[in-house]
């Protein structure tokens, strides 16, 4: 019989922001040990044999300490990036959208060009936590709550666009169907609608699915705040004059935010329920999303862009783009965080350059298809806008596509780069990853540009044809918007669980409870005996 | 039966007696045995939902997977007529040339408004029946509880069940291989 005292376990402050201790050696040719061959072994989620409570000390431990040297300068920077971009929308409002390089031939530009590059980036993150949910994709855990955070971010750069490019932005009220002094209702026919119905849902289950799986972790947070103000009566505050606790501040917040989780397995229960049915209706809604996306072209009866392929395609593009975003921002974290290749190993940059690779050759296949229906379809126009407009260059003949530039720089980006990833040197190198990522993060952005420019720039009255050059404003609202993505991805980085550490637990192979009695082990991966947590279970199931 | 109060040697009403456990195997048969000495108001906590619980708690499925449904089919249909009488009642706009109540141009937003409010329902119900946000609970002013948000795993017995008895259900939880048991005031 024992009893419950004032725990002294709970005062153990964290190691720091040094790395824990390394546990083993992969067996060779494994990279890091998650690079399994034999497809009867699956790789370990999870490196270095971690034991719970290490889980949730790294990863509390991103928020509970003080961040990498680097944090705050980045964070200055891209803030006062993200700064500009108010000066920047403020001039606009104020004397009109002629500051953009619109005219009246081209007048969709950045602006909706930036709409689409930003949502598009969204939809990694909803796939990665709704449909590799259903499809038990187990690997996702590492990276769903950086991926969803992403998502958020990106769509609100996006949703700041066409909020922008409204013309008159205080009247953007009349975009939901409210009753306004002229008595009309929006139209309900106009793919335009649909976009606003489409972005505004897609912004709010994204943020609730992303806060709902947070809930049990900032429960985690708030209690490990909790238990070190019960053990000790000093601590860090908030600055020599305001002599309040820092962890006063995260108890109350993370507290607050938490809802009182207490991780009761009858609340799990339904918590697992909702979870699976936000999973079933947020896979269909990141599906239509790009898809009502895409109508906003291809409903409309011009050359390159009325074209039925547009749905399918513009999603595959998302993901695609949406991956290499993700990619993009967790390669550096990777390694500026300490022991955050435990979690994201190279098995899990493996299958994210196999997708890039998948969605990159599906693009690619509908650029060509694009190309073989101008030809096949007979139409004049058609086959006029992908030969004059995008892809003859101007020095082969007079009669080329002054944007011929952008539209190659698209091919080679999203199509050419990404092939590399048939190699498997290629695909499980951080660095080859990291800048194929860059490349199609850019080759995305121009796919936009190109359908949406070169489709505009020369329709059907050769006596409209004009040309699109961006102002600084134009240019400075897009640098603007990634510094509004940046900034906020590294407060998250800096404030939230940056890892599902409930989701992560339940990965790891001492999870199930029925753990000792499977002796094959195969969730250990190659060259790892039972970790410490494997073989106190062995001993506490036969007690 | 009615349920008899108990309170502690210092006065305090109990609320409830929790057992920890080291691992997932434990606690799972541990519950095992919990459900079938007959308790009705005792829970397991743990760090991550663990596979099979339900079925070593006996606890029945959820409806909210329904409440969802028809919440959002609801949804869908009220979207729908609120386009149709929008657009086709109240003041028929004619566009595009096309009829003014047009059910086929109304498919997005219909689905979209179906998927919005299935998702506010799912993370409302959620909470709803699970009573949540409570953001007081006796067992967390226990020091060792909130380390079930990190790697311990407990059982929960309220003093409110009909088969509490401190003697007894100490030794339902000791015979599992519950440690640490302790009280919890209210």
């Amino acid at each position: 019989m024992s009893s419950i005292h004032p725990d002294q376990v709970t005062a153990q402050q964290l190691a720091g922001l040094s790395r824990l201790p390394d546990r083993g050696t992969p067996a060779p040719g494994t990279g890091d040990g998650s690079l399994i061959d034999d497809p009867s072994v699956r790789s370990p989620l999870v490196l270095n044999e971690r034991t719970f409570k290490e889980v949730t000390d790294i990863v509390c431990g991103y928020a509970e300490n003080k961040p990498g040297k680097w944090w705050l300068p980045a964070l200055m920077i891209s803030g006062s990036i993200a700064g500009l971009g108010g000066l920047a929308i403020l001039y606009l409002v104020i004397t009109g959208i002629g500051t953009w390089g619109l005219n009246n031939q081209v007048d969709w530009a950045w602006d909706i060009t930036n709409f689409v590059f930003w949502i598009g980036i969204g939809h990694a993150g909803t796939l990665i936590s709704a449909i590799l949910c259903l499809l038990k994709q187990k690997w996702r855990t590492a990276v769903n709550r950086s991926a969803e955070a992403m998502t958020i971010f990106a769509v609100i750069c996006a949703a700041t666009f066409p909020g922008i490019h409204i013309g008159r932005q205080w009247m953007a009220w009349f975009l939901p169907p409210l009753p306004n002094a002229n008595n009309i209702w929006p139209n309900f026919k106009s793919p335009l609608l649909w976009d606003v119905f489409a972005i505004s849902t897609y912004g709010t289950v994204s943020a609730l699915f992303w806060f709902m799986g947070m809930i049990p972790d900032l429960a985690t947070l708030r209690d490990r705040a909790d238990m070190r103000l019960r053990a000790s009566k000093t601590g860090p505050i908030v600055a020599p004059f305001i002599p309040i606790r820092v962890d006063a501040i995260r108890a109350y917040v993370y507290g607050f935010l938490s809802l009182g989780w207490r991780f009761s397995s009858r609340h799990w229960h339904r918590y697992e329920a909702a979870y699976l049915v936000l999973a079933g209706i947020s896979t269909p809604l990141v599906l239509s999303v790009h898809s009502i996306v895409s109508f906003d072209f291809a409903t409309s009866i011009l050359p390159g862009w009325h074209t039925t392929i547009f749905p399918p395609y513009f999603v595959a593009g998302a993901i695609f783009g949406g991956f290499a975003m993700v990619l993009l921002l967790l390669i550096p974290a990777r390694e500026l965080f300490p022991n955050m290749k435990d979690f994201i190993t190279l098995k899990h940059m493996e299958n994210m350059a196999k997708i890039i690779l998948v969605t990159g050759s599906m693009v690619g296949f509908a650029y060509s298809m694009e190309f073989f229906i101008a030809w096949y379809s007979g139409n004049e126009y058609e086959a006029h806008v992908f030969k004059f407009n995008r892809a003859l260059p101007t020095w082969m003949s007079d009669k080329g596509a002054p944007y011929w530039w952008a539209y190659w720089a698209m091919i080679f980006c999203n199509v050419v780069s990404p092939q590399v990833f048939w190699m498997r040197k290629f695909r499980t190198s951080p660095a080859a990853i990291f800048a194929v990522s860059f490349l199609v993060t850019i080759g995305m952005w121009f796919e936009r540009f190109v359908i949406i420019v070169t489709s505009l720039h020369r329709a059907f009255l050769p006596g409209e044809w004009g040309m699109f050059f961006p102002t600084a404003v134009d240019i400075t609202t897009f640098i603007a918007s990634c510094g509004v993505f940046l900034t906020l991805f590294l407060i998250f980085l800096k404030f939230l669980p940056v890892f599902a550490i409930a989701e992560l637990k339940a990965v790891m192979p001492q999870a199930s409870p029925h753990h000792h009695h499977d002796g094959h082990g195969g969730g250990h991966g190659q060259g790892h005996g039972h970790g410490p947590g494997g073989a106190d279970h062995a001993k506490g199931g036969h007690h | 039966m009615s349920s008899k109060v108990y309170t502690t040697e210092s006065g305090d009403v109990v609320y409830a007696m929790v057992a920890e456990f080291e691992t997932p195997a434990d606690l799972y048969h541990a519950a095992e045995k919990v459900r079938d000495a007959g308790y009705a108001k005792w829970d397991v906590h743990t760090p991550f939902p663990i596979h099979g619980m339900e079925d070593a708690m006996g606890v029945k499925r959820t409806i909210l997977p329904m409440v969802i449904g028809v919440v959002g089919l609801s949804c869908a249909g009220l979207g729908f007529l609120m386009q149709w009488w929008m657009s086709g009642v109240d003041y028929p706009l004619m566009t595009q040339g096309k009829p003014f109540a047009t059910w086929q141009a109304f498919v997005p937003i219909t689905f979209e408004l179906g998927i919005l409010f299935s998702a506010f329902t799912a993370i409302i119900g959620m909470l709803f029946f699970n009573r949540l946000p409570q953001w007081y609970h006796p067992l967390l002013k226990k020091d060792r509880f909130l380390r079930v948000s990190d790697d311990r795993f407990m059982i929960c017995i309220e003093a409110g069940d009909a088969n509490f008895d401190p003697d007894r259900t100490r030794a339902l939880l000791e015979g599992a291989g519950g440690k640490h048991i302790d009280l919890v005031e209210e």
